[in-house]
C-alpha cells in the first residue's frame, strides 16, 4: 500500500516538474516573442569635415546621437561608421564604437600600398548605423557628403611654439651680434669646468693618459654637441702638454666627428703630428659591451683622469664606480636626469644638466656659443617671470592665460 | 714569476675541469628529460658557456683577469659584429632597397615598394661618409656629418621647446592656495589626505618653490651671491632631493638586474632553485 503511494506521489511529481518545465519554456518563448527589438531611430546631424592641423588622410565626424541610446527605447547599444565612394557605392565599415558616441576621427594610411590607405582630395560619403542587440535590426542614418581631406601646410595649434622660437632665435642672434661686436658677456665660474685644467695637469705630471667617454649617444644629440666642444678644449691642451688621450666611442658617426675635433685640436696646438687616429676608436653598439670594454680600458691603461661627458644611461654608475675604484679623478655631466646621481656620489665633479651645454661656451669663449647661452639664460628669466605671472593668474582663477600655452599635435 | 705562471696554469685547468664536468652533468641532466642527445649536448654547452661567462664578467669585482678579458673581447666583438649586421639588412636591405630598386628588393626578399627618389639622399650621405677612407676625398665626409648634426639639431629644438620648455612652463602654472574659503576653514578641516587642500596646497607651493629656485641655479649670467646665492642654494637641494629619490628607485632596478642573473646561475644553470 505504502509502496502505491509512493509510486503515486512520485508520478505526481514528476508529472508537476515536467509540466513545470514545460510552462517555463512556453513562458520564454512568448517573453522573446513579446521582447523582440525594435528598430531604433537613427542618429541625427551627421557632420564630416577634414581634420585640422594635420598631413591630410583623416576626416573628423560628428553626430546627434539616437534618441533611443540612453533614452526612449534604451536599444541600441553602439554605432558603425560607413564610408563609401559615391551614395550608391557600395559602403565600407570604418569603425565601431559603443553607445554614446557622438564623434569619430577616420584616420586612413598615407602609404598607398597599405590596406587602410585614404587617398586625399576624393569624394567620400558617410552613413552611421545605430545597433541593437539583435544583428539582424538596426538603423541607418541620412548619407553625407561629399567630403574630402587634405594636409595642412601650416598647423595652428603650434603657433606657441613659433612664437618662443621666434622670439628665442632672435634673442640668439642679437646676443651673438653683441658678443661678435667685443661685449663681455658675464658667465659665472663653473667649478666641474675649472677642475678640467687641473686634472690635466695632474695626467701630465703622473705621466699617465686621460681618458674621455662622450656616452651613449649620436652625434646630434645636444649633450654629445656640447662635449665635442669640451673634448676639443681638453684635447688642445693634452696636445701642448703632450699627454695621452683615449677616446673610446660607442657610435660610429660620434667617433667621426670625435676624429675630426681632436684632430683639429692637435692642429690648433702647433702638434698636428702628435695626432694619431688611434687615440679615437669605436668599440662597440652594444651597450654593455661597451662599458665592458671601457672597464677594461680603465684598469689597464690606468689614466689618471677620466671624464665622461654627454649622454649615459645605465652604464653611467658602472664606468664611474670603476673609474673610482681605479684611482682616477672624475669629472662628469650629462643632462640625463636619471643618471646625475650616480655621478655625484661616484666623481669629484658632475655637471649637472644644463651645465654640460654652459661649460662648453665657458670653456671656448666663442661668440657663437656665449650668444647662446646668455639666449638660454634670457629664455629662464622669461619662465620664471611667466611662471609668477601663472601662479598669480592660476591663483585668481584666470585659467585663460595657461591656455595661451596650449599646443595642439 | 715562474710561480704565477704555474699557479695561472693550475687555475686554467681547474677551470677547463669544471667547465667539462658542468658539461657533461648538465647534459646528463637534460637527457633525463627525454631530450635528444644532440640538443641535450648543445643545450648543456651554451648554459655552462652564458655561466662561464657570466663568472668571468662578474670575476671583474675581484681584479681584472684573463677570465674578464676573454669574456671582454668576446662580448665586445661579437656585439659589434651583430650590430653591423642588424644595421646592413635593417637600414639598407630592409629600409633603403625597397624604396630604390625592384631587382635588388626581389634579390634579397623583401617587398618592393616603388622608386621614391629621396631615398638617395641617404644613400649619397653614408657614401660620403665613408670618403673618411680616402686621403684625397676626405673632406666630403664633414658635409654629411654637418648635415646630420644641423638637421637633428634644428629638429630637437622644435621638440624640446615644446615638451621641455612650453608644456612644462604651462605645467608649472598651479595655484598657490587651492580651494581657498579662508584662514577658518582651512584649519577647521585640516586633513593630510592626498587629495585634501593642506597636501595639494604643499605640492603647489613645493613647485613654486623648486622651479624658481632651480631655475636660479642653472642661470649663469650673474654670480650666485647675496639672494641669488640663497635662492640657488635652495635650489641645489631640491635638486639633490630629487636626486636621492631617483637614486634609491634606480638602484632598486639595478638589484632586480643581479636578482636575474643570480636567478640564471642557481636556477638555470645549477638547478638548485625551482
Amino acid at each position: 500500500m505504502k509502496l502505491k503511494t509512493l509510486i503515486v506521489l512520485s508520478c505526481m511529481l514528476l508529472g508537476g516538474s515536467v509540466f513545470s518545465a514545460a510552462q517555463e519554456v512556453t513562458d520564454a518563448t512568448a517573453l522573446t516573442d513579446t521582447a523582440a527589438v525594435a528598430a531604433p531611430r537613427p542618429i541625427a546631424d551627421l557632420f564630416a569635415r577634414d581634420s585640422e592641423n594635420d598631413h591630410g588622410h583623416s576626416l573628423t565626424l560628428s553626430w546627434t546621437i539616437s534618441p533611443d541610446d540612453g533614452a526612449g527605447q534604451m536599444n541600441v547599444i553602439g554605432y558603425e561608421l560607413y564610408r563609401a565612394l559615391s551614395p550608391d557605392g557600395e559602403f565600407e565599415l570604418r569603425g565601431k564604437f559603443p553607445f554614446g558616441a557622438a564623434s569619430y576621427i577616420d584616420v586612413g594610411a598615407k602609404e598607398k600600398e597599405s590596406s587602410q590607405y585614404s587617398p586625399d582630395h576624393t569624394d567620400f560619403y558617410y552613413k552611421v548605423r545605430a545597433l541593437t542587440s539583435d544583428p539582424e535590426v538596426f538603423t541607418d542614418s541620412e548619407i553625407f557628403g561629399p567630403v574630402q581631406s587634405y594636409g595642412q601646410w601650416f598647423n595652428t595649434g603650434r603657433i606657441p611654439v613659433l612664437v618662443f622660437v621666434i622670439g628665442f632665435l632672435t634673442t640668439t642672434v642679437i646676443l651673438i651680434r653683441r658678443a661678435r661686436g667685443g661685449a663681455d658677456l658675464f658667465v659665472r665660474r663653473l667649478p666641474g669646468i675649472e677642475a678640467v685644467d687641473e686634472a690635466i695637469g695632474r695626467a701630465t705630471e703622473m705621466g699617465k693618459p686621460i681618458l674621455y667617454v662622450l656616452g651613449l649617444g649620436t652625434a646630434a644629440d645636444i649633450a654629445t654637441i656640447a662635449s665635442y666642444t669640451i673634448l676639443g678644449r681638453v684635447a688642445k691642451k693634452v696636445a701642448e702638454y703632450q699627454t695621452g688621450l683615449i677616446v673610446p666611442c660607442y657610435d660610429p658617426v660620434t667617433m667621426t666627428v670625435a676624429q675630426e675635433t681632436v684632430k683639429t685640436a692637435y692642429a690648433d696646438a702647433g702638434r698636428p703630428d702628435a695626432y694619431s687616429e688611434d687615440m679615437v676608436y669605436f668599440v662597440t653598439q652594444s651597450q654593455f659591451a661597451y662599458v665592458a670594454a671601457v672597464n677594461g680600458t680603465m684598469l689597464r691603461e690606468r689614466p689618471a683622469t677620466n671624464i665622461y661627458m654627454g649622454k649615459f644611461f645605465a652604464e653611467s654608475l658602472i664606468l664611474a664606480e670603476t673609474g673610482a675604484f681605479a684611482g682616477s679623478i672624475q669629472i662628469s655631466g650629462t643632462d640625463e636626469i636619471a643618471q646625475i646621481p650616480f655621478f655625484v656620489v661616484a666623481c669629484d665633479y658632475t655637471l649637472i644638466g644644463e651645465e654640460l651645454y654652459a661649460a662648453s661656451a665657458y670653456l671656448g669663449r666663442e661668440p657663437l656659443l656665449l650668444g647662446s647661452l646668455k639666449a638660454q639664460d634670457y629664455a629662464k628669466a622669461a619662465v620664471i617671470l611667466l611662471a609668477i605671472i601663472g601662479f598669480l593668474t592660476m591663483n585668481f582663477g584666470l585659467e585663460g592665460f595657461k591656455e595661451l600655452f596650449y599646443i595642439s599635435n | 714569476m715562474e710561480g704565477s705562471k704555474r699557479l695561472s696554469a693550475i687555475i686554467l685547468a681547474v677551470v677547463i675541469a669544471l667547465f667539462l664536468v658542468s658539461w657533461i652533468v648538465k647534459g646528463l641532466a637534460i637527457s633525463d628529460s627525454g631530450a635528444a642527445l644532440w640538443f641535450s649536448v648543445r643545450d648543456a654547452f651554451f648554459i655552462t658557456l652564458a655561466a662561464f661567462l657570466t663568472l668571468a664578467i662578474l670575476s671583474f669585482l675581484y681584479k681584472d683577469n684573463p677570465y674578464y678579458k676573454f669574456a671582454e673581447h668576446l662580448f665586445v666583438g661579437v656585439s659589434a659584429a651583430y650590430w653591423m649586421c642588424v644595421g646592413f639588412w635593417s637600414t639598407i636591405v630592409g629600409n633603403l632597397f625597397p624604396n630604390i630598386s625592384e631587382s635588388l628588393s626581389g634579390y634579397f626578399d623583401v617587398p618592393y615598394k616603388g622608386f621614391n627618389p629621396f631615398y638617395f639622399i641617404p644613400l649619397i650621405l653614408g657614401i660620403m661618409l665613408l670618403m673618411r677612407l680616402s686621403a684625397r676625398a676626405g673632406w666630403m665626409s664633414r658635409w654629411a656629418l654637418a648635415w646630420i648634426v644641423g638637421t637633428t639639431s634644428g629638429l630637437n629644438l622644435i621638440r624640446y621647446l615644446r615638451t621641455d620648455f612650453i608644456s612644462q612652463v604651462s605645467n608649472t602654472f598651479v595655484p598657490l592656495l587651492v580651494d581657498w574659503k579662508g584662514v577658518g576653514p582651512f584649519f577647521s578641516d585640516l586633513s593630510l589626505s592626498a587629495s585634501g587642500q593642506f597636501t595639494m596646497t604643499l605640492a603647489n607651493w613645493v613647485i613654486f618653490v623648486g622651479v624658481f629656485t632651480g631655475l636660479i641655479y642653472f642661470f649663469f649670467s650673474k654670480e650666485h651671491k647675496g639672494f641669488f646665492g640663497a635662492a640657488s642654494r635652495v635650489g641645489i637641494w631640491v635638486l639633490m632631493i630629487t636626486f636621492g629619490a631617483s637614486f634609491g628607485y634606480t638602484v632598486m632596478g639595478r638589484v632586480s638586474l643581479l636578482v636575474g642573473r643570480l636567478t640564471y646561475l642557481f636556477r638555470d644553470w645549477l638547478g638548485l632553485i625551482s
